[in-house]
C-alpha cells in the first residue's frame, strides 16, 4: 500500500513535463516547417509519447488504488440500513456478481424500470439497498483534488472486474434498443449558443480540438476510444474520474446546461456510445493525460 | 416580419412532407423530452439553451442536409442579419485578432459571464504558422489572404462568414459568432485582419 502511494507520487511528478508538452508540443518550431508537417504527424508524436508512457505504467496502474478502496466499500456493511452491496446489489448478472457486469451495461433493470449505466446502477443500489440519500450522493458526485466520492471507488472496482472482456451491451433487449436510439438522437441534437451537438466534435474520423483527438463515436473503434479509459485516472490533478463525469464535461464544452447526475439522458447517451463499441475488448480503468 | 412568418407557415408543412426524416421522429421527440427533463441550469448555461431556433430545427431534422431550396432561402436570411461597421472598414488589427483566435473562453457554465469571450478559432482551425496546437474540425486558414486575396469582396466574405457562418453553409459546424453576440464588430474586424492583412503572419 505504502509502496503504491510512493509509486504514484513519483509518477505524478514524472508526468508533469509530459503533460505540459502534450498541450503545446514544440513550443518554438521553425515557422515554415511547422506548416509542412502534416497535422496527423504532429498529433501522433504527442499521442505516441503518451502511449509509450501508458504501456510502461501497465503493471502499476494508479486505478488499482481506487479499485482496492472500492472493493472494501463493496464488501462491507454500510449506510443507514447497514447492508453490503455484495449481498444486495444486482448489476444484472445476479446479486453480488461483478465479474463481467461492467461490460454488459447499460442494461434494463426491471426493479428500477430503467436502462442504467454501471455508475447509475450502483447509485441506485446505494439508495435502495443501503438507504443512502440520492441527493447527498448527487451533491458532489465526482472527484476533485481533495475528495473522491465512494461511488467513484465502487464503479472503478466494478469496472476492474471486466478487464480484458468484450463489451456486450444487450442491444437486442427492446428497452435497451430504445435507449440506444434515443441516445443516438441526443448525440445529434444541435442547440445552444454555438449550435453544437456531440457529433459536431465526435461525428467524423481523425478530427481534433487543439491537440486533443476526438473519437468518432459512431464507429466501433471510435466509440471504443470513448469507452476505454473510463473510469480514468487523470494525471493532471491526480484524480479518478468516471464516464458520467466525462459526459457532463462534454456537455459543458458543448455550451449546454448540466445533465442531472445519474439521469436517463446520460444513460441513453452511454447506451448509444458503449453499444457502438460492442465486441471491442475493454482493458479496464485507465490512465488519462 | 410578415414575410418571415409567412415563410415559416409555408415551410412547416413543406418540411414535414418533403423531408423523409433523416431519423425516426419518435425517437427524436423522446430525445428532446429527455433533455428537457434531465438537465439543470448551471452558471450562465440556462435551460433555454436546450430549445432549438429555426435553423437548428431544420438542421436537426434533416441530419444537417436540408433541401437545396430551403437552405438557399435560409442562408439568405442569415446573411441579411449581418451588421457591418458604419464606416465601412472591415479590417482591424491582426495582433488583436491573433489574441482573440487563441482564446477558447466563453459561454460554458464555468465561464464568468462578465468577461468577454474568445474566438475559439484555433480549437478548429490552423491559422498562424507559429501556433502548432490547432484543431482540425475546420479547414486550415493558413495563407488565407495570400491565396484568396484581400479585395473588398473577400473582406466582406470573411467578415460575414465569421459574423454568421450559416449565411454560406446552413448547417456549418462553425458557430455564428456575431449573430449570437459572442463577438462584436471590432473583434470581427480584428479577425478579418488576422486572415487577410498582408502583414499578418498568416500571409507571410
Ligand atoms: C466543442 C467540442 C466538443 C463537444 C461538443 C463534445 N466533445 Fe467530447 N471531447 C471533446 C474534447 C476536446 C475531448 C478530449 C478531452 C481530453 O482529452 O481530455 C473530448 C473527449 C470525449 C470523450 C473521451 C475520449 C477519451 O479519450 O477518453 C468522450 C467519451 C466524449 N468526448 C463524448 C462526448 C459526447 C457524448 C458529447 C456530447 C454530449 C461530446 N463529447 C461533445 C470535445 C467535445
Ligand atoms: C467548432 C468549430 C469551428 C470554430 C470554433 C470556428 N470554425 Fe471556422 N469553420 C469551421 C468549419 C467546419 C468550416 C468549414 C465549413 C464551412 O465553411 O462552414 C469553417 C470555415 C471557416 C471559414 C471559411 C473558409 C473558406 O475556405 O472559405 C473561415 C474564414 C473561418 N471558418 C474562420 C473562423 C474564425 C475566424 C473563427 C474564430 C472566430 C472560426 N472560424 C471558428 C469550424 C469552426
Amino acid at each position: 500500500m505504502k509502496y503504491r502511494i510512493l509509486v504514484l507520487a513519483a509518477l505524478a511528478l514524472a508526468t508533469q513535463p509530459a503533460v505540459a508538452q502534450n498541450k503545446r508540443p514544440a513550443a518554438k518550431p521553425p515557422a515554415a516547417k511547422a506548416v509542412q508537417v502534416p497535422a496527423a504527424e504532429v498529433k501522433d508524436a504527442a499521442t505516441l509519447e503518451f502511449e509509450k508512457f501508458r504501456a510502461e505504467m501497465e503493471d502499476s496502474n494508479p486505478a488499482e488504488l481506487f479499485e482496492m478502496k472500492g472493493e472494501e466499500q463493496w464488501k462491507s456493511k454500510r449506510g443507514p440500513k447497514n447492508v453490503a452491496l455484495a449481498e444486495s446489489c444486482d448489476l444484472g448478472l445476479g446479486v453480488g456478481k461483478i465479474e463481467g457486469a461492467y461490460v454488459r451495461m447499460p442494461r434494463y433493470f426491471a426493479d428500477a424500470d430503467a436502462v442504467m449505466d454501471a455508475e447509475r446502477r450502483i447509485v441506485w443500489c446505494m439508495v435502495e439497498k443501503q438507504g443512502f440519500k440520492f441527493d447527498d450522493i448527487a451533491k458532489q458526485p465526482f472527484a476533485n483534488e481533495t475528495f473522491t466520492p465512494d461511488i467513484t471507488n465502487l464503479v472503478t472496482y466494478v469496472a476492474g472486474h471486466s478487464r480484458n472482456m468484450k463489451l456486450d451491451v444487450p442491444l437486442k433487449d427492446p428497452k435497451v434498443h430504445e435507449a440506444y436510439e434515443i441516445g443516438k438522437e441526443i448525440a445529434a441534437y444541435r442547440a445552444g449558443p454555438y449550435d453544437f451537438s456531440c457529433n459536431t466534435c465526435h461525428g467524423s474520423d481523425g478530427k481534433r480540438i487543439r491537440m486533443q483527438n476526438l473519437p468518432n463515436l459512431s464507429t466501433p473503434t471510435g466509440a471504443m476510444g470513448g469507452v476505454q479509459g473510463w473510469p480514468g485516472y487523470r494525471m493532471t490533478g491526480g484524480i479518478m474520474l468516471t464516464h458520467q463525469w466525462r459526459m457532463g464535461d462534454c456537455f459543458r464544452q458543448q455550451r449546454f446546461p448540466q445533465p442531472k447526475y445519474a439521469s436517463d439522458a446520460v444513460s441513453y447517451l452511454l447506451t448509444y456510445m458503449i453499444g457502438n463499441a460492442n465486441g471491442q475488448v475493454y482493458k479496464g480503468p485507465g490512465i488519462k493525460r | 416580419m410578415t414575410k418571415k412568418i409567412l415563410l415559416a407557415v409555408l415551410a412547416a408543412p413543406l418540411l414535414t412532407a418533403a423531408l423523409p426524416a433523416a431519423a425516426d421522429a419518435d425517437y427524436r421527440a423522446k430525445a428532446v423530452a429527455t433533455l428537457k427533463k434531465d438537465f439543470q441550469p448551471r452558471g450562465q448555461a440556462s435551460l433555454d439553451r436546450l430549445a432549438e431556433d429555426g435553423l437548428q430545427t431544420v438542421c436537426n431534422r434533416t441530419g444537417n442536409k436540408p433541401p437545396e431550396y430551403l437552405a438557399k432561402q435560409m442562408e439568405a436570411d442569415q446573411l441579411a442579419g449581418v451588421k457591418y461597421p458604419a464606416d465601412g472598414k472591415l479590417m482591424g488589427d491582426w495582433r488583436e485578432g491573433e489574441k482573440l483566435a487563441q482564446s477558447g473562453r466563453g459561454f460554458t457554465w464555468t465561464d464568468n459571464p462578465g468577461l468577454p469571450v474568445g474566438g475559439n478559432c484555433y480549437n478548429c482551425h490552423q491559422i498562424a504558422p507559429k501556433e502548432t496546437s490547432f484543431g482540425t474540425v475546420g479547414p486550415s486558414l493558413y495563407q488565407f489572404g495570400k491565396l484568396r486575396g484581400n479585395s473588398p469582396d473577400m473582406q466582406k466574405y470573411a467578415y460575414s462568414k465569421i459574423w454568421n457562418s450559416k449565411a454560406y453553409n446552413l448547417c456549418s459546424e462553425m458557430p455564428r459568432f456575431g449573430h449570437v453576440g459572442a463577438l462584436g464588430e471590432k473583434q470581427i474586424k480584428d479577425l478579418v485582419a488576422l486572415l487577410l492583412d498582408p502583414e499578418s503572419p498568416v500571409n507571410k
